[in-house]
């Protein structure tokens, strides 16, 4: 312990703290905690929007908000927890755990990973600004033209165009970032298929954002020019068509959903393995089929626009894709199964949270192969069984996934365990919160209740599940104030967590919590997969893990560890882009301000360029 | 303990209260009569061959979905209670890595069943996509989409009408749909599945009844401010008693000249023939609902409110008021409707009007 103190003190640029050292940092590891932070705010904000949602339809033709205020409701929440709170909260720990998990000191290009970040922050602020000038969007957050597109004086849907476009510009930064990472960073003997699952989910995320943002990015600028300069992209009168948009938005929009699950995958094929004392079961066939995921999700999009009239081989056709995609979906459950099957199951939080995450996920899977049968989905389609479905996979699965993530990885970012107990709370009250809201919709999207729309009239056999509805989302709601206090009271209070509280069995449990700057004061040198863990145990014949007497302890590096300096570059650049899109939502007033943003995006670049690459360290 | 119970009673009466005060209207939206069963929109309750073809292919995935979740949880709770951490307990933990046979097996499981579901599927897929053959001797509606209402057109017939479509029993009743403004959605759900409509194209559905009644429907697709309100009903006749009512609708109105009503039909001239029409008279333009037999219709606004004199008397007098629209964007030239303006009428105007329209049988 005395050699990593001795260590950091030679570390300045590491603990620079305060506001300009996290506006100026470049260490992937702040960079994920800044993105988990924003993470959780837009959370909170998504949050009040959904509680906002189910207060207005407890009741029968409900008027809390106006049918206007509705429409910006939704259409925002769907925004802010697609872009602002799962990406970014899965790009958290990427960030943080990607390097650490590879044996990495950081990413690739660490300037351009706080540029994503920044992009990112400053896209969210434009979007969440929207509500106190002129208006939230409106539209959905799908965007259909060409409703989206309709000229008119109202500039909120091109908060959503440029909103969404500049979230994408920073996503595929990140994406060019994290392949370039795991093609070039990982540790000496780390291949390809010795990297931890996560890290494989990450990098099948990276390429499906790196392949899907561009087709959507293409869209947005064309509605953007629909609804500002005229053109007639999407207008049937103009030799337009409007089913042209959502080709393209599915094309991006079926991927996203696996961008949004994989990372969840991810976590919980770490979590299921530590807390059960095993191996991953079937470890390749699970990343394989993460894989085949992502491949397949390109081959999916029309199954969201199975009533738009496509024709019946279309159809036929994307309903096979889609029931096929149910294949290595399930094979990655019976291969979770298959790790909890004969293991030593300590039920700690994060195992919690990761069960929660299959049984939930089981849910929605089915609930999704019933989308897939065409005729059955036209009767479906855009009610609230799409909204029950799609909330099972990404509350029931991604946001459960994610928290599992956050129990398990919580004591390496901050070196505090969170409290069993109030975690434990946290668990079951947001999992019996969770299906008292969600799954009273399967039953009302059959009855015949369709989304987004703000009343609904007394009747019609509405009015009891959407109180149910109601009241599971307040539990919901209780279960995040127990995490919020639980995650205050750790900061004090917490258990200390040492180097590997779990028992884990990756690189990132090898070193201190939490980690020096420089990450790895030697580079590891990987063996086998599950390499920390076979630093501590060994098989026996019978296949018994054995421990092993001594762990080999990491010694002091002799080598010289050069981390990038910090630059207030990436957030400047960040920043003049914010400038120029405010900007450009006001038109032709707003030229001045694109015209400054653009200059300030400029300076950020060329500063950027002409700064010397690495400072000396003792500076 | 008796008294912190007695405060959490309170405080959760309190919660409802507050909650019921804030939620609740004296909304005039209002199902009438019209409301029978439960669930009166419920797709699970197939009224016609579309509607029961789609249901019995629901069910025969839902059981297998059913049976395949209740495997798999009790296959998770066995594993949870089997394999615990139990403390104090020396069980040696082995270090299966994976089994390729099992693999394989419960891949090709998944892919069995998915094959058993994917055939009838894809035959339903094609048989409800079929045009009524000539011998079935379909009956044609056009269909169009408003914002924020319905247009029903008889062409057989040449007459129009809005929100209410009457059809007859056991005769497939073949729709051609567009719309004029942005993508809605037609939807049926004890008749059919929805199917888009789409400015630029025209989709088509087949619907059928089995027995009289009246079916409820809903715009399906997101389409602006006052997409809640764009409701539909369907009411199913015996063939002649549709036939009776197809013929009465195709008679011009009769306009009455005196009293009050006579006073609407002046009003009714100024203000409302520039969207409104009335066939038989000058009054022609499609922009709005065509009101021809505005008083044989159950309800208005979208088949939102009952067609009643009370609601009529609120509409008239504000109707942004009672159905969120934005006719502040109307743009009549361009034939741009978004709902229909405040015209600050008249109580004199409105008594009229709604005299007018009591008499458009």
């Amino acid at each position: 312990m005395s050699e990593e103190t001795q260590m950091a003190s030679t570390d300045h640029t590491a603990h620079r703290g305060g506001a300009w050292g996290w506006i100026t940092s470049t260490d992937h590891k702040k960079i994920g905690i800044l993105y988990g932070v924003s993470a959780i705010m837009f959370f909170l904000i998504g949050g009040v929007e959904a509680l906002l949602i189910r207060t207005q339809l407890a009741l029968p033709n409900g008027d809390v908000l106006s049918a206007d205020a509705y429409n910006q409701m939704f259409t925002m929440h769907a925004t802010t927890m697609v872009f602002l709170v799962v990406m970014p909260a899965a790009a958290a720990f990427t960030n943080y755990f990607l390097p650490l998990l590879l044996g990495a000191r950081d990413v690739a290009f660490p300037r351009l990973n706080a540029l994503s970040y920044w992009i990112f922050f400053f896209g969210g602020l434009f979007l969440t600004i929207s509500f106190f000038v002129g208006g939230a969007p409106d539209g959905g957050w799908f965007g259909y033209a060409p409703l989206s597109t309709q000229v008119s004086e109202v500039v909120r849907m091109d908060y959503w165009a440029l909103g969404l476009l500049i979230l994408g510009l920073a996503s595929v930064l990140s994406a060019i970032n994290f392949i370039t990472t795991v093609f070039t960073m990982r540790a000496p003997g780390m291949t390809l298929m010795r990297m931890p699952v996560f890290a494989w989910m990450a990098f099948v995320v990276a390429f499906l954002l790196l392949f899907s943002l561009p087709i959507i990015t293409v869209g947005l600028f064309q509605v953007f020019l629909d609804r500002n300069l005229g053109t007639l992209f999407f207008s049937a009168a103009g030799g337009g068509d409007p089913v042209l948009w959502q080709h393209l938005f599915w094309l991006f929009g079926h991927p996203e959903v696996y961008v949004l699950i994989l990372p969840a995958m991810g976590i919980v094929s770490e979590v299921l393995p530590v807390f059960s004392g095993k191996p991953l079961f079937g470890r390749s066939f699970v990343i394989f089929s993460g894989i085949a995921i992502g491949f397949m999700g390109f081959g999916v999009w029309a199954h969201h626009m199975f009533t738009s009239g496509l024709g019946p081989v279309a159809e036929a056709a994307f309903a096979l894709t889609t029931m096929f995609i149910g294949v290595p979906t399930g094979v990655k459950i019976f291969n979770w199964l298959g790790t909890l099957w004969g293991g030593s199951i300590r039920f700690k939080t994060p195992m919690l949270f990761s069960l929660g995450f299959i049984a939930m996920f089981v849910i929605g899977g089915l609930s999704g192969v019933t989308h897939s049968i065409v005729p059955a989905d036209t009767q479906q389609h855009d009610t609230y069984y799409v909204v029950a479905h799609f909330h099972y996979v990404l509350f029931g699965g991604a946001i459960f996934g994610l928290f599992a993530g956050v129990y398990y990885w919580w004591p390496k970012i901050t070196g505090r365990l969170l409290h069993e107990g109030w975690g434990k709370l946290h668990f079951w009250t947001m999992l019996i919160g969770f299906n008292l809201t969600f799954a009273p919709m399967h039953v009302l999207g059959l009855a015949g209740m369709p989304r987004r729309t703000y009343r609904y009239p007394e009747g019609l056999g509405f009015e009891f599940w959407n109180f149910v509805a109601t009241v599971g989302s307040y539990l919901i709601a209780v279960s995040i104030l127990v995490f919020l206090w639980n995650w205050w009271r750790s900061r004090h209070h917490g258990e200390v967590a040492g180097n590997d509280p779990w028992n884990g069995r990756t690189l990132e449990w090898t070193i201190p919590s939490p980690p020096p700057h420089y990450n790895f004061a030697t580079v590891p040198t990987v063996h086998s997969e599950d390499s920390f863990w076979h630093d501590k145990y060994r098989e026996d014949e019978a296949g018994n893990a054995v421990p092993v007497a001594a762990a080999p302890t990491t010694t002091a590096a002799e080598e010289d560890i050069h981390m990038p300096s910090p630059s207030y570059y990436p957030a400047l650049t960040g920043f003049g882009m914010f400038i120029a899109l405010m900007g450009f939502v006001y038109l032709p007033v707003g030229l001045v301000a694109v015209a400054a943003g653009l200059m300030v995006t400029m300076w950020g670049l060329f500063g950027w360029a002409m700064e010397p690459l690495t400072r000396e360290p003792h500076e | 303990m008796e008294r912190s119970r007695l405060r959490l009673s309170l405080l959760a009466g309190s919660i409802v209260a507050m909650a019921v005060s804030a939620c609740s209207s004296d909304d005039p939206t209002d199902l009438g009569s019209i409301v029978e069963g439960d669930f009166p929109q419920n797709s699970l309750n197939p009224a016609g061959p579309q509607a029961r073809q789609i249901d019995d292919l629901f069910w025969l995935v839902f059981w297998i979905a059913v049976v395949v979740f209740v495997l798999v949880m009790v296959a998770l709770l066995v594993a949870l209670v089997r394999y615990r951490h139990r403390e104090g307990s020396d069980r040696q933990v082995r270090q299966v890595h994976g089994n390729t046979k099992l693999e394989i097996l419960w891949t090709i499981i998944p892919v069995v069943i998915l094959a058993v579901i994917a055939v009838p599927t894809v035959a339903t897929i094609f048989d409800l996509r079929e045009e009524p053959l000539p011998e079935e001797n379909a009956l044609m509606v056009e269909v169009i989409g408003h914002q924020w209402w319905w247009e029903f057109r008889y062409p057989e017939y040449g007459f129009s009408t809005a929100n209410e479509m009457h059809i007859p029993t056991d005769r497939p009743v073949y729709l051609s749909m567009t719309s004029v403004d942005v993508i809605h959605s037609f939807w049926v759900p004890q008749l059919n599945g929805k199917r888009d409509v789409v400015p630029g194209r025209t989709t088509h559905l087949t619907l059928q009844a089995d027995e009289p009644g009246v079916y409820l429907g809903q715009c399906a697709e997101f389409c602006g401010l006052a997409h809640a309100d764009m409701r539909h009903r369907v009411f199913a006749h015996e063939e002649a008693e549709f036939h009776a009512w197809a013929t009465a609708h195709a008679q011009p109105a009769v306009i009455p000249t005196e009293g009050l009503a006579g006073e609407g039909w002046e009003t009714f001239q100024v203000i409302c023939s520039a969207c409104h029409a009335i066939d038989g008279t000058s009054a022609s333009s499609q922009l709005a609902p065509n009101l021809t037999h505005f008083a044989s219709r159950t309800s208005f606004g979208g088949a939102t409110f009952a067609n009643n004199e009370e609601h009529l008397r609120e509409w008239l007098r504000n109707p942004p008021g009672m159905k969120p629209m934005d006719p502040d964007r109307n743009d009549l030239a361009a034939g741009r409707i978004l709902g229909m303006p405040d015209f600050g009428l008249t109580e004199e105007q409105i008594d009229g009007l709604i005299a007018l329209l009591e008499t458009l049988k």
